[in-house]
């Protein structure tokens, strides 16, 4: 798709950076500097649009200028990803941040891309209600990038992905166009379904500029609980019976660590009576192994994976495996990572989709990373890295997408023909 | 088509699986939405996926236009056939290939029934949770077309929420696998287009679904209220309160006379029945039912009733699940309209809807998803008045624009199909529908799978629209309009 697209000016027009400023205003388009590069790839000037009309505007002008653009959020994703072909421009959300509407006795919310999930959480809490998701960094990061990146968390058991909690989207296309699909209603199946498209595309098919959100009430009471395993066999054992079970918990989740015993984490939502009740049949369940009320912070657990005491030496991937395969995958870990003398650390949802910290020398974890890549690809999984230290040798951040990439090829050339957005980030190099 | 074409086909489904004689492909010339009929020139049932990559290969290479079936249950003509094109039913696919649920997962083939996936897994507790009224009959393939609903979607989603992976054969006889049995597959969420395209964008020949483990209890409420204005209120409230039922559902008088009249569920004769169902762990579910009884009663509701046991709770369904059928009890024709509201605009649009069934003369019994604001008006006709038929038609059409104007949808669950594909550009932008021509180019350039439904056209010469008659299906009983 590289060869289609014109050659690239070296620095960026000046007439282009006229127009722009003269169109949006000069405090709204400034220079960039060494926080702003992309996966290593330093863009030329960064733009923040006021209002979807003018973000589509400054889209459509980078279109035809052929430069690179790169659409942006809260900046907390800016490692993630390969590293873009090319990077002129870097399109911010920042100035679109407003909760349009919150529909709350029909449980829906209009927000702008811009918006932070804390924000939105924040306002969505006045009337007792939330969007039922817990995406990392949520002071930071927006609703734009955290639909792009399709980042979901424990609570993604019970109430589903953002792919289920969106129900429609406008986005703005490199040709100018502003596209709006779904609707502001949670059963609507008049049309193609582009939400979910954009869900998870990574800013390479349009710009998402507004989204709307079907929400659900906040719990009125919530317990988690810490169940101690003591091998592997009793972690599978356990988490089947609770996934076996008629409990309705909320969320379930894993945490191993090379040379510790795992950790089952469950949540319950609920009446207190309710609690109480599932309370009791969790304890059933867990015959022999300790179980102790936990603080909600263990829900915290995925996000702590990127805290790194040593950035330079450690790597961090999402894995996706079956359900029923999660103390295998587990034992695939140990022994990759044992036999290179790497240590590690994994948090892992019921769902199958589970976060690794990979630490050690640079070139085993390469190695690593790609051995496990391989082992879980060959049954049905997936590995994406999406955090590497500089000193360890690239690695194609995505893994294989299967048969089905050439029609992805296909839709990437009917919505941005010329590569304009996030050129080479995303999956084979789209 | 000529001969040798049809030679062709005949040769890739082994002789029995094509049917090209004009009294056998009656049968297909229609779905459930009957006054549209157009017959198809030959109708192919293939028994695998190779089968149905090598027709679409043909259909490709002669750039024939094909129409993918299932049971032929839609209501919105999704499966009306294209003159000069084929059908392709996949009714022959119907085996359920592999439960396994340590993983939660089932795979079948299009042709297999809904409620037969429930059937197989039963045994485990588990069940497969969308659950479109027609589910004893209508196809997991067909509800993959439709993205199809049911009463229980307002907590446990819609077929997109349980489809995790599919095979897909593209137009032009590609094979891809969209999505998978682990969640996330790297690149685009091409199942999730991919579900509710109404057969536009290729052919699912295998879909993995996600089975769900059954609630410790369930329980389901009736509610007896003046008016649906107060039976509206306290589905309000119920909301309010944090609470989020397995269904809601509402009826008006009209219906629950019609519905009385066809199965006796013995409900009470009043302005507006709710139905509330809470499932889950028995404790919860019984907390909370004693909020949702006071909430009925401060709206106003006259009586109220807790069905007792299981025989009980089906009874209350059967109810609510017949009314579409029970209008024949109360009007020789009627017209199933579904649209979709916000909720809180349901005061306002039930206004406006005896409103204009008054300027009409006509009378519209109600039915609706009430949690999640699916309407399904019925307007009553008698055909044999003359311009009653067209004047139901209109008003039919004009409770859709006050869908619209209140910040809804054209379809809820029914889909555009051919029936309302006139109404997608009251709903979208001129910009909104031509972004979903250019992701239908990249599945289908062209434009062979079903090309005529979902975006408005000229309508086509082949297309007779003609009077409304029972689907065979639904005049046997086996079928109910919801």
């Amino acid at each position: 798709m590289d060869a289609a697209t014109p050659s690239q000016p070296a620095t960026l027009h000046s007439s282009f950076r006229y127009k722009l400023i003269s169109f949006i205003g000069p405090e709204h388009v400034r220079a960039t500097s060494a926080v702003d590069a992309i996966v290593g790839v330093q863009p030329k000037v960064l733009v923040a649009p006021g209002n979807e009309r003018e973000l589509a505007e400054v889209l459509r002008l980078s279109n035809e200028a052929g430069l690179a653009v790169i659409p942006s959020g809260g900046g907390t994703k800016r490692c993630w990803g390969n590293p873009p072909s090319r990077a002129d421009l870097v399109l911010s959300t920042a100035r679109l941040n407003e909760t349009t509407e919150h529909a709350w006795a029909d449980l829906t919310v209009t927000v702008e891309a811009g918006c932070t999930i804390q924000k939105l959480q924040e306002a969505l809490a006045e009337h007792g209600q939330r969007l039922a998701l817990d995406p990392l960094w949520p002071e930071k990061a927006t609703v734009g990038g955290v639909l792009s990146a399709n980042d979901s968390g424990a609570l993604r058991l019970r109430f589903g992905a953002l792919r289920d909690l969106i129900i429609g989207v406008t986005l703005a296309l490199p040709d100018g166009t502003l596209a709006s699909s779904g609707g502001k209603v949670v059963k609507n199946v008049a049309g193609y379904d582009l939400p979910k498209l954009a869900t998870g595309a990574f800013g390479t098919l349009g710009v998402i500029t507004r989204a709307v959100f079907r929400l659900h009430p906040l719990p009125r009471h919530t317990r988690s609980f810490t169940v101690a395993t003591s091998t592997g066999e009793e972690t599978r054992r356990f988490v089947q019976a609770v996934q076996n079970s008629k409990l309705a918990h909320t969320a379930l989740q894993g945490r191993f660590e090379s040379g510790i015993s795992p950790l089952v984490d469950v949540l319950f939502e609920g009446t207190e009576a309710g609690l109480s009740a599932q309370e009791a049949h969790l304890k059933i369940l867990a015959e022999t192994s300790a179980v102790t009320e936990a603080s909600p912070e263990v829900w915290k657990a995925r996000q702590g994976l990127w805290s790194f005491t040593k950035p330079e030496s450690a790597a961090l991937a999402k894995f996706s495996i079956l359900p029923a395969e999660i103390e295998k995958s587990m034992e695939t870990i140990a022994k990759s990572a044992g036999t290179r003398r790497l240590q590690w650390k994994a948090v892992v949802q019921a769902t199958g989709i589970g976060w690794l910290r990979l630490q050690g020398d640079a070139k085993d974890l390469r190695v690593s990373l790609q051995e496990l890549r391989e082992l879980f690809e060959r049954s049905a999984g997936s590995l994406i890295v999406f955090y590497r230290p500089a000193a360890m040798p690239a690695i194609d951040t995505w893994g294989g997408a299967g048969d089905a990439f050439p029609l992805m090829k296909a839709v990437k050339q009917q919505l941005d023909p010329r590569n304009t957005l996030n050129p080479g980030r995303f999956v084979g190099g789209i | 088509m000529d001969a040798r074409i049809l030679d062709e086909l005949r040769a890739i489904v082994d002789g029995r699986g094509l049917i090209s004689s004009p009294e056998e492909l009656h049968t297909y010339e229609c779905d459930g939405l009957t006054n549209l009929r157009v017959m198809p020139r030959a109708v192919l049932l293939p028994t695998s996926t190779g089968q149905v990559q090598a027709i679409l290969r043909i259909c490709h290479r002669e750039k024939i236009p094909f129409v993918a079936r299932g049971s032929g249950t839609g209501l919105s003509g999704g499966a009306l056939p294209v003159e000069n094109g084929v059908v392709i039913s996949l009714a022959r696919m119907n085996r359920i290939l592999e439960v396994d649920f340590p993983n939660a997962r089932a795979v079948v083939e299009p042709g297999v029934i809904n409620l037969d996936v429930t059937a197989r897994i039963l045994h485990n507790e588990y069940f497969y949770a969308p659950d479109p009224s027609s589910q004893s009959i209508c196809s997991i393939g067909g509800n993959v077309a439709e993205n199809s609903g049911g009463a229980h979607c307002l907590k446990y989603g819609f077929t997109t929420t349980h489809v995790l992976g599919l095979d897909v054969v593209l137009p032009d006889g590609t094979l891809v696998h969209l999505g998978g049995k682990a969640l996330d597959a790297p690149g685009y969420d091409l199942a999730g287009v991919f579900v509710g395209s109404e057969g536009t964008l290729g052919i699912a020949t295998k879909i993995i679904l996600r089975i769900v483990k059954r609630p410790e209890c369930v329980r389901t409420l009736l509610a007896a209220f003046p008016s649906t204005n107060e039976a509206g209120a306290a589905v309000s409230g119920i909301i309010a309160a944090g609470m989020l039922p397995a269904a809601i559902e509402m009826m008006d008088n009209l219906a629950i006379q019609a519905a009385e009249a066809a199965v006796r569920a013995n409900y009470p004769n009043c302005g507006a029945l709710l139905l509330v169902e809470l499932d889950g762990p028995l404790a919860e579910v019984e907390t909370l039912m004693t909020h949702v009884n006071e909430i009925c009663l401060s709206n106003g509701a006259s009586e109220i009733r807790l069905a007792q046991s299981d025989a009980e709770r089906a009874l209350v369904w059967k109810g609510r699940k017949a009314a579409f059928a029970a209008m024949g009890r109360i009007s020789p024709n009627y017209i199933v309209q579904d649209g979709v509201i916000p909720r809180t605009s349901l005061p306002q649009v039930m206004g406006e809807i005896v409103r204009l069934s008054q300027e009409a003369g006509l009378r519209v019994a109600n039915v609706f998803h009430a949690g999640d604001g699916n309407l399904h008006p019925l307007v009553l006709y008698d055909r044999r008045i003359p311009g009653q038929e067209e004047a139901a038609e209109a008003l039919s059409s004009n409770i859709l624009e006050l869908c619209i104007a209140a910040g809804g949808s054209i379809t809820g669950e029914h889909g555009v199909g051919e029936d309302k594909k006139k109404m997608m550009s009251k709903m979208f932008a001129e910009p909104d529908l031509l972004t979903m021509q250019r992701v239908r180019n990249a599945f289908d350039p062209l434009q062979l799978s079903n090309p005529t439904k979902i975006f408005p056209t000229p309508r086509l010469c082949g297309e007779k629209p003609g009077k409304y008659t029972p689907h065979p299906l639904e005049s046997s009983g086996l079928a109910e309009r919801f």
